[in-house]
């Protein structure tokens, strides 16, 4: 048994404490805020488990790493919803689609018909979409709660607003984000903030079974299902360091792409406007980075809730048997 | 022009594709296509990325790490005014008088608002600006935009984003043929590396493209494929392009061949 301490509580912090303590090691969970998930990007998170609309923009090798990391998933102890993904774009932006068709595989095109038994609430709206089966979702908060209780009941420490010096332990798993950077940068990675601003919607009128993304040429956005009605619709990708609330123009791009796939949208009672930072090294992919007993797991972009099982199970593999961090995430 | 080089309000350029930094899939395949493609110019955008307050965002450090020259675009705005505005911005904080100057009339075409166009071109070379205009073919909106004091033009060859190449190359063979002397750059619409060669193929100056690139499926192969296809383009205009005719000319002439055929000699 081993000492571990995991610095930060967000999802790739969580995957990795709930993961050493499940392999019966002696885990201890820091996080800096008071409030749990207050400053976790995750918290932000569309949270789709989308290996194959993720790879669209020329991350290939991304796939076969996202499938195995699906499968712990569906291994660990949140509620996963394998129900797809549909993509869909209005029709004057129909070459999107096949465009996003080329550019991905395992998908089918279905239309009205199948559309309309897929997701009943769009019958009429779109004459076809792509659908891809194998993929899931999950909603973000729910998973992390769960995964704290998780570590909690495997005896698992946790200390909030955690400041000052490390209590001794065999290794340390650092997730911290963004407040890693300086650390990182001396062991030349530099980790950059990409922006993501998103909205949350309270609608009971309408069902939704999976995540919708909407192609648009400029703005692409999705909805994804939360659960008691709400929907979560989102997101920008925008390089810049400001960090400040979201803007009125990404609020209005947000919610016109919500209402472009379902008027009903319109009725929908705003219940969060946020803003966050994705901490993102220059190849937009995670990296392990292994300083002796300090490891840094960072850098997730938008793939934090993909892939945080399988950094968790690279991690532990290293640590116990010493299998070398080799590959895309090195 | 025969000279190899480009010049540009004064700057000497070996390149004639000139890069956009939007939509790469991730800031190492921008880096990596910028080199592929040869470019010693890449635009960038002020508005919202990159526009962070205060010490330079990490995007911005990674475009001035590619050491190229910069052209700061005004994208996105819609009056004279908004792009002065930029405009001024841009300048502070990359620190170049270069300026793609784009004043968007419609958001379904993206097509310059020539109007303001010209109102923003005399504004902002007045304040010292070296204005590069995103403009259409129109010769009377190109004339007034060099007496407004731009010293290069960059025509669309389709609207932005489309990929549909030159959709009136009869209006661009005009335009190169009225004005020999102005630095002319096709910008916008490019799609295919063979779009690229038939504008520097009628002797436009340079070709400036983003979406072609950055969307493509392998970007750092596209980029490549585009460096040849300007070179290429350029080199055939330079060599002279055999006009068309309407019958055939046998490549080898037909007098003087012998009538047996050699295939059948051994």
């Amino acid at each position: 048994m081993l000492k571990i301490n995991i610095i930060g509580a967000g999802i790739l912090g969580l995957w990795q404490a709930y993961r050493f303590a499940k392999a019966g090691h002696q885990v201890h969970l820091l996080e800096q805020s008071e409030t749990l998930f207050e400053k976790a990007s995750s918290r932000l998170a569309g949270a789709m488990l989308a290996p194959f609309c993720e790879s669209e923009a020329s991350q290939k090798e991304l796939i076969p790493h996202a499938l195995k990391s699906l499968e712990l998933w569906h291994e660990g102890p949140c509620e996963i919803h394998t129900n797809g993904t549909l993509i869909i774009a209005p029709p004057r932006d129909r070459i999107e689609l096949i465009s996003f068709a080329k550019r991905t595989i395992e998908h089918e095109l279905v239309k009205s018909e199948k559309l309309s038994k897929l997701e009943p609430a769009l019958e009429g709206r779109f004459d076809e979409a792509l659908y891809y089966e194998r993929e899931g979702h999950l909603a973000p908060r729910p998973a992390m709660e769960t995964l704290l209780e998780n570590i909690k009941k495997l005896n698992g420490q946790i200390s909030l607003g955690f400041k000052g010096s490390l209590p001794h332990a065999n290794y340390t798993v650092d997730t911290r984000g963004m407040g890693a950077k300086s650390d990182l940068k001396t062991l030349d990675k530099t980790l950059r903030p990409v922006r993501g601003e998103m909205v949350v919607v309270h609608l009971p009128d309408l069902k939704l079974h999976r995540p919708i993304r909407l192609l648009h040429p400029r703005m692409p956005s999705y909805i994804v299902p939360w659960p008691d009605d709400q929907y979560m619709i989102g997101a920008t990708v925008i390089e810049t360091d400001d960090d400040g609330p979201i803007t009125l123009r990404a609020g209005l791009e947000l919610l016109g792409s919500a209402f472009t796939v379902h008027p009903s949208f319109g009725e929908a009672k705003i219940i969060e406007f946020n803003a966050g930072s994705r901490p993102s090294f220059s190849d937009n992919l995670p990296k392990i980075v292994l300083e002796g007993d300090h490891i840094f797991v960072n850098g997730a972009y938008r793939h934090g809730f993909l892939l945080a099982p399988l950094l968790a199970e690279m991690v532990l593999a290293y640590i116990e048997e010493g299998v070398p961090i080799e590959g895309l995430f090195q | 022009m025969t000279s190899s080089q480009l010049h540009l309000y004064g700057t000497s350029l070996s390149s004639r594709l000139i890069m956009g930094t939007a939509l790469y899939p991730s800031p190492d395949h921008l880096t990596q296509s910028v080199k592929a493609g040869g470019a010693e110019v890449v635009t960038l955008s002020l508005r919202r990325e990159t526009a962070g307050e205060g010490s330079g965002a990490d995007f911005w450090e990674h475009i001035k790490a590619l050491n190229v020259h910069l052209l700061p675009n005004t994208a996105g705005c819609r009056t004279a005014k908004d792009a002065i505005t930029t405009a001024q911005m841009a300048r502070e904080i990359f620190g170049t008088k270069w300026l793609k100057l784009e004043v968007i009339a419609n958001d379904d075409t993206l097509q310059p608002d020539l109007f303001e166009l010209v109102e923003a071109t005399k504004e902002l070379s007045s304040q010292g600006f070296q204005v590069f205009p995103y403009t259409t073919e129109d010769l009377g909106a190109a004339e007034k935009l060099l007496s407004a004091g731009a010293e290069v033009l960059m025509p669309w060859g389709a609207p932005i984003g489309t990929g549909r190449g030159l959709m009136n190359p009869y209006a661009l063979r005009t335009m190169r043929s009225y004005f020999p002397d102005i630095p002319l750059i096709v910008d916008a619409g490019i799609g295919a590396p063979s779009h690229a060669a038939e504008a520097m193929e009628m002797g436009y100056d340079a070709i400036l493209l983003n979406t072609a690139i950055a969307k493509a499926g392998d970007p750092v192969a596209m980029a490549a494929a585009f460096k040849l296809s300007v070179e290429a383009g350029r080199l055939a205009h330079q060599a002279l392009i055999i006009e068309q005719r309407d019958m055939a000319s046998p490549s080898t002439p037909v007098a003087g061949t012998p009538f047996f055929d050699l295939d059948n000699l051994n």
